[in-house]
């Protein structure tokens, strides 16, 4: 590498128009000598001032060193010049997978590879990308508590987690329609329980367990999976009350698991 | 509602094992209206609770679509209370022990509910 930079370097010291700067600042550029390629790209884009290559090779040499801000203006600059230039879109989307945002560097990695489809980095990037982008929906998912009923009958529906004050944690309860009313209900929900609570200790009946109610249309389960929390499930008469109540207890499991997750 | 049927209504509840009261009680207010309890039972509050739980369940399951309530039944370490609604805003309700068998108690609730309607 060495020897073929300073042939190079001597072939551009000869015919100072020559192209031959876009390689050279390249290799500096992956030698590490971030200084000498930045003065090579420089030196280039003052003969060649709106070459996109020359631009690339600078913003490249910028994103190196550090200077993401830099880069991105001069990648962005190039698009203005040339709206599917690879290098470009390549490095527009470097910047974004290293911001995590995910879905912006696969949009423009796409579009890289839909203009050059033999393109084995864009390639390998769109992988790394995709699976960067699964592994943080993963993990919204798990944060958000999307995911915690997963797998139980009703997960998508009919399964509310809420702590004690009637605010939603996790899952999702949709009405006949399909609207969604986890919120209206969990309110109601919690000032149930409460009064559960109170009942049970007013009665002196010790820790209430349970809250079933049937209805002329659906069965709701209430009870809590762990301290200040509240679990809603909810099943529609066809189900038997006894089959609710298995429910409940997977999903009761379900909301300790996670909890736990989330304390830890 | 027929208040003669009352008493007998709630008799058979409490012949259920486990039963240790039951009542009947107006919805809206949270009032007695008749009562079987064993004592040490305080049947106001009782009452009192089981409305105001009843009409909060009922909230809920407006929100949730569930329909009317037909039974409920909140169950804890020593015991349940049994809420179930009937003609007239009224509700019968049954205070258990833990070793109630919970479908034979709503039977009888059932019949009491039927009886004084």
């Amino acid at each position: 590498m060495a020897d073929e930079i300073r042939r190079m370097t001597a072939e551009l010291a000869r015919d100072p128009a020559s192209l031959v700067f876009l390689q050279l600042g390249d290799a500096l550029r992956l030698q590490g000598q971030l200084d000498a390629a930045a003065r090579v790209a420089r030196s280039g884009l003052e003969r060649y001032p709106d070459r996109p290559d020359a631009l690339d090779l600078y913003a490249r040499v910028l994103a190196d060193a550090g200077n993401r801000r830099a880069a991105r203006e001069t990648w962005e600059r190039i698009l203005t010049l040339a709206p599917r230039h690879v290098g470009a879109l390549k490095g527009l989307a470097y910047l974004a997978y290293r911001e995590r945002d995910y879905d912006a560097a696969l949009d423009l990695l796409e579009m890289a590879l839909s203009e050059d489809p033999a393109d084995q980095a864009v390639v390998l990037a769109l992988q790394t990308a995709r699976a960067a982008a699964e592994r943080q929906d993963a993990e919204f998912r798990v944060r958000t508590g999307a995911d915690i009923f997963a797998g139980i009958e009703g997960a998508d529906h009919a399964i509310l987690l809420l702590d004690a004050r009637g605010l939603v944690l996790g899952g999702v309860l949709r009405d006949l329609r399909g609207l969604v009313v986890s919120e209206a209900v969990a309110a109601y929900v919690a000032g149930a329980a409460q009064e559960a609570e109170r009942a049970a200790r007013v009665l002196e009946l010790g820790a209430w367990q349970t809250l079933e109610c049937e209805g002329t249309e659906g069965h709701l389960h209430v009870s809590p999976p762990a301290s200040d929390t509240i679990l809603l499930v909810q099943r529609d008469r066809a189900v038997p009350a006894g089959r609710v109540a298995l429910l409940a207890r997977r999903a009761a499991a379900a909301a300790r698991a996670w909890l736990e997750a989330q304390a830890g | 509602m027929k208040p003669e049927r009352l008493h007998p209504a709630l008799d058979r509840i409490t012949r259920v094992r486990g039963v240790r009261g039951a009542m009947v009680v107006s919805a809206e207010d949270g009032l007695v209206v008749a009562d079987a309890l064993m004592e040490g039972i305080r049947g106001n509050a009782v009452a009192a609770l089981a409305g105001s739980l009843a009409a909060r369940l009922a909230r809920a399951g407006a929100a949730a679509a569930a329909g009317e309530q037909r039974f409920v039944h909140l169950a804890a370490d020593g015991g349940a209370l049994l809420l179930l609604p009937g003609a007239d805003g009224l509700l019968v309700v049954a205070v258990t022990d833990q070793h109630v068998n919970v479908g034979l108690a709503r039977l009888e609730m059932q019949r009491a509910a039927e009886d004084i309607a």
